[in-house]
């Protein structure tokens, strides 16, 4: 069904409704979620074989194209999904005025995270 | 007027601690609370990275930390919190794209979360002591 078949000429004529990009918070959860499924996976796999491995090695394979791309690939959805997760988290439990602030610090920690993990991976593969 | 009428609180309806735990709610709330704990683990791997690029010397200080008791006792709650996450956001994405909505299926693919996760830590710490000798 339509979805203007849906809603009165009233509610149309004064805008009632959703803000109309609701579902798009939904939507980025999900597609983060998808990406991160295999970016996730390579990660902890990859951590699994480096466990034991000494600095040299370690930053070697992160030297890799296909390590510091993946990374800053796992950074920037892991650091979206993060926040999008978060975000519903402090809505829901977090009533006082302290809830903007909150969600605009958290928002603030994971835009810095992501930038922090980026310019560490590249500074990584520029050679310390 | 308003200053009149006494200020009380408002009596509530039963809410969830009323209930006895079921699968499927355990599961809901678990899914969300892994999800807070893997926020932590997110900054715990840009403090990795950071320490990578800072130097050996930082990155020995991490990797000895990691080395730890505790260090291995919070590892195993993330590799646990990570699988558990993983495959309940895979049962979630199901149930986005329309499937497993019979009472059946929800117990069948919850049961199945909650075996593959933990069967999915065992072998990754399994794999984790093989590359660590």
């Amino acid at each position: 069904m339509g979805k203007e078949l849906m809603r009165s000429p009233l509610g149309r004529a004064l805008g009632l409704g959703s803000a109309k990009h609701g579902v798009e918070q939904w939507r980025a959860e999900r597609v983060t979620a998808i990406a991160l499924v295999p970016l996730t996976v390579w990660f902890a796999a990859a951590s699994v074989v480096h466990m034991n491995s000494d600095y040299a090695t370690a930053i070697a394979w992160l030297r890799t194209p296909l390590a510091a791309t993946l990374m800053v690939l796992l950074l920037t959805a892991l650091f979206c999904h993060t926040a999008l997760g978060l975000q519903v988290v402090i809505e829901d439990y977090v009533h006082s005025g302290l809830k903007v602030p909150l969600l605009v610090a958290m928002r603030f920690g994971c835009f810095a995270l992501t930038v922090a993990g980026i310019l560490a991976e590249m500074r990584i593969c520029s050679g310390v | 007027m308003a200053s009149s009428t006494p200020q009380r609180m408002r009596p509530l309806s039963p809410h969830i601690q009323i209930y006895r735990p079921q699968l499927t709610s355990v599961l809901s709330i678990a899914n969300r609370i892994t999800g807070v704990v893997l926020s932590f683990c997110a900054v715990a791997l840009v403090v990795w990275l950071i320490s990578v690029a800072a130097g050996p010397k930082a990155y020995s200080t991490i990797h000895g930390f990691i080395r730890s008791w505790f260090g291995q006792i919070l590892l195993l709650g993330c590799t646990y919190s990570f699988f558990l996450h993983l495959c309940g956001g895979i049962r979630h994405l199901a149930w986005d794209a329309v499937y497993g909505f019979e009472l059946r299926a929800i117990y069948t693919s919850g049961w199945t979360v909650v075996v593959t996760s933990a069967a999915l830590t065992l072998i990754t710490w399994t794999a984790c002591m093989r590359f660590a000798r």
